[in-house]
């Protein structure tokens, strides 16, 4: 099977997207598909790249986060134990997923909670939006969840006429934009603290009129935004991170307190999980309470987890719903080579070492899902053809840190070459075709000896165009390469010319 | 069973069953690793535990109390030593001394005035304790409102945001991760008692902390439905420009008293 490494095709199969001018206050709406929308993945990029100050926040966002998580595995001495552990309970959940869902179910409604199933993003939010509307509530407060984004959640409780508010407060800074989230962990990364002010200012009716830029200060006027909410909310959404089998706890981990105070203050909770976050057993919260919170934030542990189990008769929410979740999971499952991806536990630790995704950002991938993970995840979770495959590099840092050591690069190239042989000889697309030419023409010069060598040549030719060693805009079809990417300049001597004159030189 | 289950757990059956239609392909680690191989079977996945299931010092001793320590400060939450004999009047001390910063302060600054306590809080402050503490520990807090909280007779979300300051017991404490563990005991109480106040003060015994986080997990196994919560310094957010900002929405005030 061939597999295609280089280039991907500019598809516009998505139709333009909104996208926010720099340093506008509105962000890029809200898409109708969470996990699909915006520009195709090479006109995002392109656009993304000519952002300096994008660049500037992702940076440092990156290095800052790969910096304490560098520091604080380091000092775990069992940590690559830790992950082969990790990998093998998510293998065996997997294996195992039909009994364990039913286990947690059993275990969920003996402790008083209800559990509903649903197969897709429309079904969970009719659960939800009739679970919340059966509370005679117009507004529910959120925790921070990508099951919940994944599915629209909020836009489809909004058509409903309930107002969702997220808590979290980089989400509350992208849901006043009317944005979407650029990062798994931390949604706003892409907005300065300025632009994050004159968003309080605008969209926050509750805003002190003297508020300055200062973080914390920020922090404290969302506090203080959400403190009235919180203490009078009937209704409560939360995502999970966990959720055991053997004893029907579901856990959430957290910083702000956001967190806790929709899982406690509420009278009613609803849950939405995907299938796949369940663990089988409540002492393997051991192992992925060490690894997540050193992937993701760079602590040793997060400020808070909470756990609960069904109802606590006294303490906490009296009505607990569970939404199960499938959203295109099980066709994750069925692929033998890709279902690793549900092994995911949304740690972000990917994002952060990512060469693309440092310089794209997270908007680029039009998906809830970006960086590496996304690029595999969003593909396989929607079906749907897609050239996210191809916004690697295949460097495999992300291999590397992934908690639960999922092989991103090995998947990527798989469904790169799903990709081409779904496309080979088809007509339609200029890409393909001067793919299809190129190697036509690769496979004639490279046949012959003497044909190779004068064909080696012919690079040299492109120093003529090239400015301080580097090459931006080659002609067509060049163009498509060098649209996103610089061209570093050809050598002067082609590695057959040196060898041959270090033989001569002997 | 619903329609819907039946339906996703009939996906996910053929979706296991179909192993082998792309067998192959590659090499992909995680489904084909030295864990085994997802299959068609039920049979559990063999899971290698060589990690530490727990650490090289025993349960209260100096190392770990010293690596807490050490962890907790890093957190920003405040770290107290005492002796049982000494606590009572530390942690009078801790909640009259909260109760006075806040009167110098003002509330205006972290709570929506829509919210506050139509009764101003007592001049040496108020404190919501849970039913099952030890009655010794509030002894000390003469001229402290002391309020008692149970799941049977609950202070409301307002009373409880009218509150100096929170005093509970802990089940477990964690010294690798500075963590603390509330399970919800008479000791500790509702989840939302240890929340809503600005400062909370949760004493530890000495013998209660361990290393590692494997052996708080098993310990808290043993009676798995309790609301669990698990703390690790104050709230915290970095959420702009990765700045840590401190205190958010839970306690901004951590107190961590260790009596030995």
């Amino acid at each position: 099977m061939s597999t295609f490494l280089g280039m991907p095709a500019a598809r516009d199969r998505r139709g333009p997207g909104p996208d926010a001018a720099p340093g506008s206050l509105s962000g890029v709406g809200r898409p109708e598909d969470p996990l699909h929308w915006g520009a195709s993945f090479p006109d995002a990029a392109k656009a993304a790249l000519d952002n300096g100050q994008l660049r500037r926040n992702l940076g440092k966002a990156t290095s800052t986060i790969r910096t304490k998580r560098a520091r604080v595995v380091g000092e775990v001495p069992d940590w690559e134990a830790l992950r082969d552990a990790g990998s093998a309970v998510k293998t065996d959940v997997m294996a195992r997923l039909p009994e364990l869902l039913e286990e947690l179910e059993r275990n969920v409604t003996a402790r008083g909670g209800v559990v509903h199933w649903a197969r897709d993003a429309a079904e969970a939010n009719q659960i939800v939006a009739d679970l919340v509307r059966a509370k005679d509530t117009d507004e529910v407060v959120k925790v921070k969840s990508m099951a919940t984004q994944e599915i629209g959640l909020n836009e489809a409780l909004a058509e409903e006429g309930i107002a969702a508010v997220e808590t979290d407060l980089a989400e509350l800074i992208v849901q006043l934009a009317d944005d979407m989230p650029s990062h798994i962990l931390v949604p706003a990364i892409h907005r300065n603290r300025t632009e994050i002010r004159d968003i309080f200012l605008e969209r926050m009716a509750d805003a002190p009129p003297d508020l300055t830029d200062v973080p914390r200060e920020l922090a404290m006027a969302a506090r203080a935004h959400l403190r009235r909410k919180f203490l009078s909310a009937k209704v409560a959404i939360s995502g999970a991170n966990f959720a055991v089998a053997d004893t029907g706890t579901l856990a959430v981990v957290e910083s702000e307190g956001n967190g806790r105070m929709c899982l406690t203050m509420p009278e009613t909770l609803i849950t939405v999980m995907g299938i796949e976050k369940l663990i089988p057993t409540f002492d393997d919260l051991e192992v992925f309470l060490q690894l997540l919170p050193r992937s993701s934030t760079g602590e040793r542990m997060n400020p808070y987890t909470s756990m609960w189990t069904g109802v606590t008769p006294g303490d906490g929410p009296q009505e607990f719903h569970l939404v199960l979740l499938d959203n295109g999971r099980t066709k994750v499952l069925a692929d033998e080579a890709g279902r690793s991806a549900l092994h995911c536990i949304r740690c972000s630790a990917c994002l952060n070492v990512c060469p693309v995704y440092e310089r794209v950002g997270g908007h680029a991938y039009g998906s809830v899902y970006p960086g590496p993970i996304g690029a595999i995840l969003t593909p396989q979770l929607t079906g749907e053809e897609s050239d996210l495959p191809y916004a690697s590099t295949l460097c495999g840092a992300c291999y590397e840190v992934c908690p639960v050591k999922i092989d991103i690069p090995s998947i990527l190239v798989e469904l790169r070459a799903r990709e081409v042989s779904l496309t080979a000889g088809s007509s339609g697309h200029t890409a393909d075709r001067v793919w299809s030419a190129a190697m036509k023409a690769a496979s004639f010069a490279m046949a012959d000896g003497a044909r190779f060598r004068r064909a080696a040549r012919v690079p040299r030719l492109l120093r003529a165009i090239s400015r301080n060693g580097v090459i931006r805009k080659l002609p067509f079809p060049g163009s498509l390469w060098t649209r996103s990417r610089d061209l570093m300049e050809p050598p002067r001597q082609t590695f057959r010319d040196w060898w041959d004159g270090r033989e001569d030189q002997r | 069973m619903s329609d819907t289950k039946a339906e996703i757990l009939s996906r996910i059956r053929g979706a296991l069953g179909s192993d082998g239609s792309s067998a192959g392909a590659t090499g992909v680690a995680g489904t084909a690793g030295a864990t085994g191989t997802a299959g068609t079977t039920a049979a559990p996945v063999a899971v290698p535990r060589e990690y530490r299931s727990a650490g090289e010092h025993a349960p209260g001793s100096d190392a770990v109390l010293e690596l807490l320590i050490d962890r907790l400060v890093d957190y920003k939450a405040e770290v107290h030593r005492t002796t049982p004999e000494d606590l009572p009047d530390l942690l009078a001390g801790l909640v009259t001394q909260r109760s006075a910063e806040r009167q110098e302060v003002g509330s205006s600054d972290y709570r929506s005035p829509d919210v506050l306590p139509t009764t101003p809080a007592t001049p040496r402050g108020a404190v919501v304790v849970p039913h099952g503490i030890d009655q010794g520990w509030v002894s000390a807090m003469g001229g402290v409102d002391v309020r008692v909280d149970s799941r049977d007779a609950p202070l409301s979300a307002a009373e409880l945001d009218g509150m100096d300051a929170v005093v509970t017991a802990a089940r477990v404490a964690v010294a690798e991760t500075g963590t603390i563990v509330l399970d919800g005991e008479p000791d500790q109480g509702r989840r939302a008692i240890s929340l809503v106040p600005d400062v909370h003060v949760c004493v530890v015994r000495t013998d209660q902390v361990v290393q590692t986080v494997p052996e708080a997990v098993r310990l808290l196994g043993t009676d798995p439905g309790r609301p669990l919560t698990w703390i690790s310094g104050p709230s915290a957010t970095s959420d702009i420009e990765l700045e840590r900002v401190e205190g958010v929405h839970g306690p901004r005030t951590l107190h961590v008293v260790l009596v030995s």
